[in-house]
């Protein structure tokens, strides 16, 4: 967002016919961008998931690294969902719900069918390891 | 009041205890009107007619609501404009309490309550029932919880379940331990303050007390519930589960059911560790309030023990926790820069089927949460904690107020702390889904 108004600025100064001026606004806008470029990638690396033999392992996090580790058995029920910007690049986000209400399960941007995939895997594994409360 | 088909209705006087100061206050209204309406006005007749309909509209919600018990479920239609029909399933059934409040007791009556597990987990209310209905009806329901079928032979509900008391309060321990508690305390400030400005000036202590009327009501009243709910509480411990009984003026009776317990926490403040006495409480799962329960009944958290020395409230802890750890290691000394305040109660110890922590700032807080109960795990590192090598584990349970959190550990011992409980829990689950 940073650097979209960085860029605006640019444009617009030089447009006002200050040259100088809008040169660093652009120099701005490249650095603000390449820092969230950075950000963005590190937030992005961060995530991750694994499927175990008994449960679900999910990473996430830079600042706050988070690993959370949630049984098939202990899982309530599975939700996938896809706001307006997931579903225009095809993505979904699956999250699993225990009786905890803390437990945080959620794995964000994956492939359709890749969600699709999972959350008939999950279903099906907590339905085969299901404990009672 | 039984019809043919099973289906029961509650007590004809539930409208009445329902409404509460309400329906008092109504009364002495309607009695003192009808004192001035000897005198002739057409006014008492519309009070009359108010009171009419509002008698009617208590009848009518009393015939639409009947409950029965439908195989393992318990039944409850209600409503006229929305009828509403809420079906219960008695496995789910984590406690079941009985409650009287102070006009309930006048009329003879209880009201039963049921509280079902899981995340929408809701509370099925019967208000009220007679009182000497209740506590059969307690028995069958936690009979068919346990697994009996409906028409069997009930082994006579008359019967008294055998109970082992485990311990009762005395009344000047407890008179005692409110009144150096947090809320105790803020009490006592706060009409001490009172006084002084009342000796050095009255007109301002008037000015005080009207101004701050609501605030020393509220706070006189949460210190009045306390006494009220934990008067005389005493454990008990029966076949179907613990009992727990108190109250003054308005009684309870709660049933936990074996195995329900998903955390118990032991609480000592600043100066009762000072004397030596700690406070248990046990977190059950279920919704931590549900629609329809008031503020004095949203109680997420059961109180076994209100105030009891050290020594009582392990040999409580040993009915309830039997295989617990007993040594709790204190956490690296980097931790004093992370968390200087707590650093002096952190501790963390497992057994085969437990886990406690300890934590908190002024007051100690111990946690034990059974490995079975355990929901998830998960490992949290701060930018703080990166930088000392530290990580916490949170343990979650389907309790909704107790946390467990092995906090600020070395990060590689809690790497090793979390696959070794996911392992630990894994097969604390296997073996119970044997």
């Amino acid at each position: 967002m940073l650097t979209l108004a960085a860029l605006i600025a640019a444009g617009v100064v030089a447009a006002l016919g200050h040259t100088a001026l809008g040169l660093a606004c652009l120099g701005g806008a490249l650095v603000l961008g390449l820092a969230a470029e950075r950000f963005v990638s590190r937030r992005f690396h961060a995530w991750g998931y694994a499927e175990r033999e008994d449960d679900l392992l999910v990473r996430r996090g830079v600042m706050f690294s988070r690993l959370s580790v949630v049984p098939y058995g202990r899982m309530q029920f599975i939700d996938v969902t896809a706001g307006p910007l997931e579903r225009s690049f095809g993505l979904a986000t699956v999250r699993m719900h225990t009786a905890a209400a803390a437990s945080d399960a959620r794995i964000p941007g994956l492939d359709r069918a890749e969600a699709a995939r999972l959350r008939d895997r999950l279903a099906e594994l907590g339905e085969a390891q299901a404990a009672g409360l | 009041m039984t019809s043919p088909d099973g289906w029961r209705r509650l007590h004809p006087l539930s409208p009445i205890v329902r409404g509460g100061r309400a329906t008092i206050g109504v009364g002495i209204l309607l009695f003192l009107s009808l004192l001035q309406g000897r005198r002739g006005s057409s006014n008492s007749y519309i009070e009359l007619g108010i009171a009419g309909l509002v008698i009617v509209l208590g009848f009518v919600s009393w015939i639409v609501t009947r409950w029965r018990i439908d195989g393992d479920d318990l039944r409850i239609e209600s409503g006229v404009l929305r009828r509403q029909s809420l079906r219960f399933p008695l496995s789910q059934v984590q406690a079941i309490d009985i409650v009287r409040p102070g006009l309930a007791r006048i009329f003879g009556v209880a009201e039963l309550r049921l509280r079902t597990g899981g995340s929408s987990g809701d509370t099925a209310r019967l208000a009220y029932l007679a009182s000497h209905e209740a506590e059969p009806l307690r028995a069958r329901l936690l009979a068919l919880a346990e697994g009996a079928r409906e028409h069997e032979e009930t082994p006579d509900p008359e019967a008294v379940i055998e109970e082992h008391v485990l311990t009762t309060v005395p009344t000047g321990r407890l008179i005692g331990s409110i009144l150096i508690s947090d809320v105790g305390i803020f009490a006592e400030s706060v009409l001490a303050a009172l006084i002084v400005t009342a000796v050095l000036s009255p007109a301002a202590a008037m000015g005080v007390v009207s101004a701050g009327a609501v605030w020393i009501f509220a706070v006189l009243t949460l210190v009045w519930r306390r006494f009220n709910q934990e008067y005389r509480l005493s454990l008990a411990e029966a076949t179907d589960g613990l009992r727990v009984r108190s109250g003054l003026i308005a009684l309870s009776a709660e049933t936990i059911r074996p195995g329900r317990v998903q955390a118990v926490r032991m609480v000592e403040p600043l100066l009762w560790r000072a004397l030596g006495w700690c406070r248990l409480e046990v977190d059950l799962a279920g919704k931590q309030r549900s629609k329809g329960e008031g503020q004095a009944e949203r109680r997420p958290l059961r109180t076994v023990l209100p105030v009891g020395s050290r020594a009582l409230a392990e040999e409580l802890l040993e009915r309830i926790v039997p295989d617990r750890p007993r040594v709790q290691s204190p956490p690296p000394r980097r931790t004093l820069l992370k968390s200087p305040l707590r650093y002096r109660m952190l501790a963390w110890g497992r057994s085969e089927t437990c886990v406690a922590t300890t934590s908190g700032r002024i007051r100690r807080v111990t946690v034990w949460a059974p490995l079975e109960k355990v929901q998830s795990l998960r490992r949290v590192q701060g930018p703080l904690q990166r930088r000392l090598q530290l990580a916490t584990i949170h343990v979650d349970t389907a309790g909704h107020s107790v946390h467990a959190a092995i906090r600020d550990r070395d990060s590689a011992e809690a790497d090793r702390a979390l696959a070794d409980l996911s392992e630990l829990a894994r097969a604390e689950r296997r073996k119970k889904a044997r």
